[in-house]
């Protein structure tokens, strides 16, 4: 679930208010939206892959809040990799899309079991 | 043809589209291709929501040539079908996406080799494909409408479908209708509420709306389908464990091994006890790709700390329900009709067995669906939509449970219905694992709840959203559990303990219907009485 939203990062620019698809964020008179229903974030990780200011951490347990310690967050270098191995935005070109890979890796999985 | 346009009741569309994942995104290309003014609608935000967008969608793909390309395909796809499949739709499936999706490519970057050739179009990434089907319907004009989940159809006095009521769940949540000529239901199918990545939009509301008007669901005893996940995660994303060993607690390798039976084993094992999956023997070289592959499966992991190739994790099963499994809305013409004039489905919502049959389609044959109905269905409301103007004159809402209740109205809590339904479709001694005993309590704890939420669950306003959510999941249960309950056998995804064997009896499609008493029958009787299970 949503958990951090880091305030000296957050621009205000309100794209994760709109992208995010369960409407967990709620826009704040001056400042960072506040995460206002984290009960409903389905842990999808979208909000960070759209948030170019790597603002957003979002904890893998989608059962339960996981409480996170910012400082520790902001220097584990794991802001904003989703959207860095994406290759979206400014790594574009850096992170090819290899998507196209999955198949093969399938077909030699069948063979192996084979 | 209309114009769109705004009037004092609301806005004014040829086409409405409800949902905003890849099939709406397919049919409101569709129809806006045709000429049709078209509204989106979505829950969420088009190109973020569902169970695409965090996903990586391959498609069912076969050229034209060489010949045997397709008729291999569909052989292939007939073995598993056992018998409910149709190869006439599989070709149309077929066709349809390997010339559709190549269009894609002013707004998707196809990865091209050392050449400059598109390496193929078949895998796509989803937040990716999801980004740009949305930059393309808007660049065809389509009013794109985000965080406006519909709540309900409106029909005409003759019961034609002509339009569509709900809310918007930002800036004070007003209420919005929109009237149209032709209405798709594109909303996805239902997890039953799992944490299936992406699935939680996903409630079964195109199900309940239809039925609603008058369609009937088919193939809603295939939904036994479960994908493996890091436990206390939504990351179902499958590749890495093609290649996985798993471990009881005691540290004995399970005899689970990459197949068709892993699933059932796997759910053996978890219901003895938890299961730890070591990811070792994932190639060096793809364990260096994966982040470029699938760049959010090491999400969890760098999170926990845990090296998964190096260490053993815990696991779980998560219900896919319809995503990956079969049953929808059933689908009664080539344009994706569902028998109720003006009402045409897509994606998910529609059933799937006319080309996925008793198996799971996978992401392959769902996404080749979703794009290809979507596209039947975009279509024919475009036309039907120049023949057929939309007006408000007359129409009327079609919501009961959730907003118009039978008797008087008091507090219902949608979370302990949705709660009941998760206590039936997700444990695997019951969904996945089925008796004729189990299902019948199942049907009995399901009908009390459904009982309860008809006869007073009703809000106004945003209040209302989470019981038609739950209206939704629990009448979906009650279909799945109820066809499961009349298929006395074992045909793919749907397996009985106590019918282990194929029944050359059963080798048709169960249609099910009805909300008080839910009735089951086979598609190729036209009676409702000849093989009834009423509910």
């Amino acid at each position: 679930m949503i958990e951090l939203v880091i305030a000296e990062r957050c621009t205000a620019c309100e794209r994760c208010i709109e992208v995010c698809p369960s409407n967990v964020f709620e826009p704040t008179a001056s400042g960072p939206p506040a995460i206002a229903r984290q009960e409903d974030c389905q842990t999808c990780f979208m909000c960070e892959l759209y948030c170019t200011a790597d603002a957003l951490y979002v904890a893998p347990n989608a059962e339960r809040p996981e409480p996170v310690e910012r400082a520790a967050v902001l220097a584990s270098g794991l802001l904003g990799q989703y959207r860095r191995d994406s290759g979206w935005d400014e790594w574009q070109g850096l992170y090819p899309n290899e998507q196209w890979l999955m198949e093969t890796v399938f077909r030699r999985a069948a063979e192996v079991a084979r | 043809m209309n114009r769109f346009h705004a009037e004092a009741e609301g806005l004014v569309a040829d086409v409405l589209v409800i949902g905003g994942g890849m099939a709406g995104a397919w049919a409101a290309t569709a129809a806006a291709r045709e000429g049709a003014h078209v509204v989106l609608v979505e829950k969420g935000f088009c190109g973020t929501s569902g169970v695409t967008a965090a996903a990586g969608p391959g498609h069912w793909w076969a050229p034209p040539d060489p010949p045997e390309a397709r008729v291999n395909a569909i052989a292939q796809r007939q073995r598993i079908a056992f018998g409910l499949g149709d190869p006439v739709w599989m070709r149309r499936v077929l066709d349809e996406t390997w010339r559709l999706l190549p269009t894609l490519a002013p707004y998707y970057d196809f990865p091209k080799d050392e050449h400059g050739r598109v390496r193929n179009y078949r895998a796509m990434r989803g937040p990716e494909y999801m980004r740009a089907l949305r930059q393309q319907i808007v660049n065809l004009g389509v009013v794109v409408l985000d965080h406006c989940p519909a709540l309900e159809l409106l029909a005409h006095a003759d019961g034609a479908i002509g339009g569509a009521a709900g809310i918007r769940t930002q800036r004070g949540g007003s209420p919005w209708r929109i009237a149209a000529g032709a209405v798709i239901l594109a909303a996805g199918g239902t997890s039953f509420r799992s944490h299936l990545l992406g699935s939680r939009n996903n409630t079964g509301d195109g199900y309940l709306m239809a039925a609603e008007a008058g369609a009937e669901l088919s193939g809603m005893e295939f939904t036994a389908a479960y994908t493996v996940a890091p436990q206390h995660s939504t990351m179902t994303r499958t590749m890495s464990y093609a290649f996985a060993d798993y471990f009881d607690a005691d540290g004995r390798q399970i005899d689970a091994p990459f197949g068709p039976d892993q699933t059932e084993r796997l759910a053996q094992a978890l219901l003895a006890g938890p299961v730890y999956c070591s990811l070792a023997r994932l190639p060096a070289d793809v364990q260096s790709h994966l982040p470029t592959i699938s760049p959010n499966v090491m999400l969890p992991f760098a999170r926990w700390g845990i090296d998964p190739f190096r260490e053993r994790f815990e696991v779980t099963l998560h219900t896919d329900g319809t995503i990956r499994g079969i049953g929808g809305v059933r689908v009664q013409g080539e344009d994706c009709g569902t028998g109720v004039p003006g009402l045409y489905v897509a994606g998910d919502t529609a059933s799937r067995e006319l080309v996925a049959g008793a198996s799971s389609g996978g992401g392959n044959v769902n996404s080749a669906w979703a794009l290809s109905s979507g596209t039947w269905a975009g279509r024919a409301a475009a036309r039907r939509a120049r023949r057929v103007p939309a007006s408000f004159g007359g129409l009327v809402p079609l919501g009961r449970a959730g907003l118009r209740p039978s008797g008087r109205p008091r507090p219902t809590e949608a979370v302990e219905a949705i709660a009941a339904v998760r206590a039936e479709m997700h444990p695997y001694d019951k969904n996945l694992f089925r008796t004729g005993a189990g299902l019948e309590a199942s049907r009995r704890a399901l009908h009390d709840v459904w009982s309860d939420l008809a006869a007073h669950a009703g809000e106004d306003g945003a209040a209302s959203l989470g019981l038609r959510e739950a209206a939704a999941l629990v009448a979906s249960a009650r279909w799945s559990v109820a066809t499961a309950g009349a298929r006395t056998e074992t045909r793919g995804m749907h397996r009985r303990l106590d019918h282990p064997e194929l029944d050359p009896g059963l080798a048709t499609r169960l249609v099910a219907s009805g909300f008080e008493a839910v009735a089951v029958r086979p598609e190729t009787s036209p009676a409702p009485k000849a093989f009834e299970s009423v509910a």
